[in-house]
């Protein structure tokens, strides 16, 4: 199969995309996501969980977790082309929501191709939230890895790295069963469910991991039996969206730090001026757009040119992850001494991207992943 | 709307099918001569003779200038260049010669040029006929451009020319060069006015061409000296004291900017289209031995090659991606990337295959166990020429940053 030229991003998901932009200006200017996810700068504090509700609702009023559920689940059945757009929006507001998990719960889902699978996305199409817990505490991001086991109908051990986990509803637990891998649906409040924070250094997410200790569950619940294959069939996907959120929040880094070039003078001249700014600030967006057009291509990929998804969705999470690192640094440093306050927004950007940068793999974790495909495994 | 774009990409196709009808049914013939890797590093007469034979070719079939009007020697098409692009690089056909003026002098003459002069000189550019250069830089005068003071003296509808030209590309070739010149001392920007400038007819008399060496050891570009050159005022462009607002449109030409698509061709084969890949280097890796193992099994290098292709195919899918409005923040934001970025790929590309080849790196185009014919090493050197040419990298960040982030300008 062979990509539109244009990574199939016409009319519908332009507006789609707009709207979303208009939306999150309007309602999540950066002042007011600061008021919201750092009022309380004490390192020691329990890990907060910051965001608003509302603000959740009205996204789901506006759709954005129907977008890739199909429509006969209930859906609007768009392409990833189109979610990746809304997530580059949420990334360039920093949104604390459960929008991403949930985006990323519907990937998985829609590989599963059961009947509670189905029901789930049904669920989501009308404002369920969900998050993936496959990960082990080795932070293996091999969908063969996980530390739960399925015991006499119930499930007993962990899952860690687990995303925006207290503001879901359903946990998508994968664990070892006698005949392989398995992926349950598990409502967060379930009998046995212990979901403990993790302290990150992003303000704008939480992340948890979670015990569960002789959770009971049913066939109705039996997402999938062949849990390695949809979580490998996924994991594109996955990436994509990661990406797609650091290509968001690296483009406000770079415009507000280019912002800054413009207003601040020092040596009678703005600090634009100065080439040992404004370069390693254009190598910035020479970066970001590389990252956002293998991101496109990927998302584009996976929509309708599989077999080449997983090559394309490492190319773009390694380059994101270089972006998230790179224009996390020179955005700090070039607000000098302001830069470096709790007041000054840039911080909050910088933790968004150390955690994206990691999640699911960096650079160098896909890089070598991606040279396994292209080259085969080291001899 | 629709249908009209139904039309056009029927047209489309059927133009690429015939291309590639006409590629696999012509043959450009083997060289008798080895070839340089690029058209700015011609050397020899015979070089030039076939690599002509080929554009001339190509032209007589439709495959360069088809974007130019009817009139002006083209084929009156629109969006089939790039078509006859990608099918000449697929079928691997030699490079072409006349880069400079079909990426150069072609759209400057389509948008400034009196429709006489057109038509006059257009046809044998594209045919190769007539090959160009570009007298831009002087010794006072490089990435500070519009510093030249090459004097235009103006006589009657005559001018008289002095001055001296350096690293001009294939001026020991040229019939024709694009010249910026001063024609008032007394202003900058203000004071430049463009020419186009028939240089073989007086070489030797007014013009004298002198070549220069490069840290390859080969030839290709030039000193050009003129002494009281007397050309007529047909061969002006645009008004006089708007010469630097001409260049702007060859400068965004020659970065891979501007409106028009240039013609460009293949690598002449497999093997010579490979140096300067990155996915070439997957292959280089495995036939290399270095530090006593092989070059596929070390996970820098491994991690390396990787940077290289995600880079190339970032840039590829950048270019696509420039198509797609809805997709970029700013309609030059990609466009003006295209020179620098592709550049400095080519040039880490091969740095990256100097380091896969370790030891056997420095085994240059002179020795016959030289890996690949000792053209990574040669690539490499090679490199510095576009990183530096066109526009410094240096020079590409100050634009980006100005014109597209709109930082304050630098000295
Ligand atoms: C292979 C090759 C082919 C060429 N062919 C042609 C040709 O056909 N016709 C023609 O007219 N010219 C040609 N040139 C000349 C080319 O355009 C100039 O070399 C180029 O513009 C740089 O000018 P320069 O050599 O004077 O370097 P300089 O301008 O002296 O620059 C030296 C270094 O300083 C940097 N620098 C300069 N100014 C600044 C600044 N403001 N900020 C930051 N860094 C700066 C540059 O980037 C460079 O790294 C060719 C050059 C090469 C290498």
């Amino acid at each position: 199969m062979t990509q539109a030229k244009n990574f199939a991003f016409g009319e519908d998901e332009k507006m789609l995309r707009d709207t979303a932009r208009k939306f999150l200006q309007d309602h999540l200017p950066t002042d007011k996501l600061h008021q919201l996810v750092a009022s309380d700068s004490d390192p020691y504090r329990d890990p907060p969980c910051h965001w608003d509700k509302n603000l959740w609702l009205q996204i789901v009023e506006l759709g954005w977790s129907t977008v890739i559920v199909p429509e006969e689940n209930g859906g609007s059945g768009m392409s990833l082309v189109a979610l990746c757009a809304l997530v580059e929006e949420a990334g360039r507001a920093a949104l604390p929501s459960p929008f991403i998990a949930t985006a990323i719960a519907s990937l998985v889902l829609r590989e599963c191709r059961t009947s509670p699978a189905n029901e789930l996305l049904q669920a989501i199409a009308s404002g369920k939230t969900a998050t993936l817990a496959s990960t082990p505490k080795s932070a293996s991001w091999l969908a063969s890895d996980c530390d739960v086991c399925l015991v006499d109908g119930t499930l007993n051990g962990s899952a860690y790295f687990v995303q925006d986990a207290r503001k879901v509803e359903t946990l998508l637990v994968q664990c070892k069963t006698q005949s392989g891998l398995a992926l349950y649906a598990v409502p967060t409040n379930s009998e046995g469910v212990e979901i403990i924070a993790d302290g990150i250094i992003d303000l704008t997410r939480d992340q948890a991991h979670i015990h569960l200790n002789k959770v009971s569950v049913s066939d109705a619940q039996l997402l999938s039996e062949q849990a390695c294959d949809v979580l490998e069939a996924a994991e594109p996907g996955i990436l994509t969206l990661v990406s797609a959120d650091i290509c968001g929040a690296g483009e406000w880094q770079l415009q507000t730090t280019v912002e800054y070039m413009k207003v601040r003078e020092q040596f009678d001249h703005p600090l634009g001026y100065f080439q040992a700014l404004k370069h390693p600030l254009v190598n910035v967006m020479i970066m970001i757009d590389q990252a956002k057009s293998l991101t496109y291509n990927a998302a584009c990929a996976v929509d309708s040119e599989p077999e080449n998804a997983a090559k394309f969705a490492r190319m773009a999470k390694a380059l994101a992850s270089e972006v998230a690192a790179y224009a996390s640094n020179r955005s700090i440093q070039f607000h000098g001494g302001i830069g470096f306050t709790w007041e000054c927004f840039v911080h909050l950007y910088s933790k968004r991207q150390k955690h994206n940068q990691v999640l699911y793999g960096d650079a160098k974790y896909q890089r070598a992943k991606l040279a396994d495909l292209l080259m085969g495994s080291i001899a | 709307m629709s249908l009209k774009i139904t039309k056009e990409n029927a047209e489309k196709a059927e133009f690429r099918n015939y291309c590639r009808h006409w590629l696999s049914h012509h043959d450009a013939g083997t060289p008798l001569v080895k070839l340089p890797q690029s058209a700015i590093e011609i050397m020899h007469q015979e070089q030039l003779d076939y690599l002509r034979k080929w554009q001339g070719e190509a032209y007589a079939a439709g495959l360069i200038g088809c974007d130019y009007p009817i009139i002006e020697g083209g084929a009156g098409r629109k969006g089939c260049q790039a078509i006859a692009n990608q099918e000449m690089a697929r079928a691997s056909k030699p490079f072409l010669p006349n880069i400079l003026g079909l990426g150069m002098a072609a759209p400057t003459l389509h948008f400034h040029a009196q429709q006489a002069l057109k038509e006059r000189l257009l046809p044998r550019l594209f045919s190769c006929e007539d090959v160009w250069c570009q007298g831009f830089s002087e010794p006072g005068a490089g990435s500070d451009l519009a510093n030249v003071q090459t004097f235009a003296e103006r006589k009657g509808d005559k001018w008289i020319i002095n001055g001296h030209k350096v690293w001009t590309s294939l001026a020991h070739f040229a019939d024709w060069m694009i010249l910026l010149a001063r024609t008032d001392k007394s202003k900058k920007y203000d004071g430049l006015t463009y020419f186009v400038v028939p240089i073989k007819s007086t070489l030797g008399e007014s013009v004298r061409v002198q070549p220069l060496i490069k840290i390859t050891g080969e030839t290709g570009f030039n000193e050009v000296f003129f002494d009281n050159l007397e050309i007529s005022d047909d061969y002006r462009l645009d008004d006089v004291g708007k010469g630097w607002k001409v260049a702007q449109t060859t400068l965004l030409h020659e970065r891979g900017a501007g409106p028009m698509v240039t013609p460009s061709s293949g690598r002449g084969n497999k093997k010579a289209s490979a140096v300067g890949d990155a996915y070439a280097l997957i292959d280089l890796a495995k036939d290399s031995m270095r530090d006593g193992q092989s070059a596929a099994n070390d996970p820098l290098l491994r991690d390396q090659i990787m940077q290289m292709i995600i880079r190339q195919e970032g840039s590829k899918q950048g270019a696509r991606r420039a198509k797609v409005e809805g997709l970029c923040e700013h309609p030059m934001r990609l466009p003006l990337q295209t020179k620098l970025v592709m550049s400095e790929i080519r040039q880490d590309n091969a740095a990256v295959a100097l380091d896969i080849l370790g030891a056997h790196s420095t085994l240059s185009i002179n020795d016959e166990n030289a890996p690949a014919g000792g053209e990574w090493p040669l690539a490499y050197m090679n490199s510095y020429g576009i990183t530096i040419a066109a526009g410094a990298s240096e020079i590409q960040r100050n634009i980006l940053g100005e014109r597209v982030l709109g930082m304050a300008k630098s000295k």
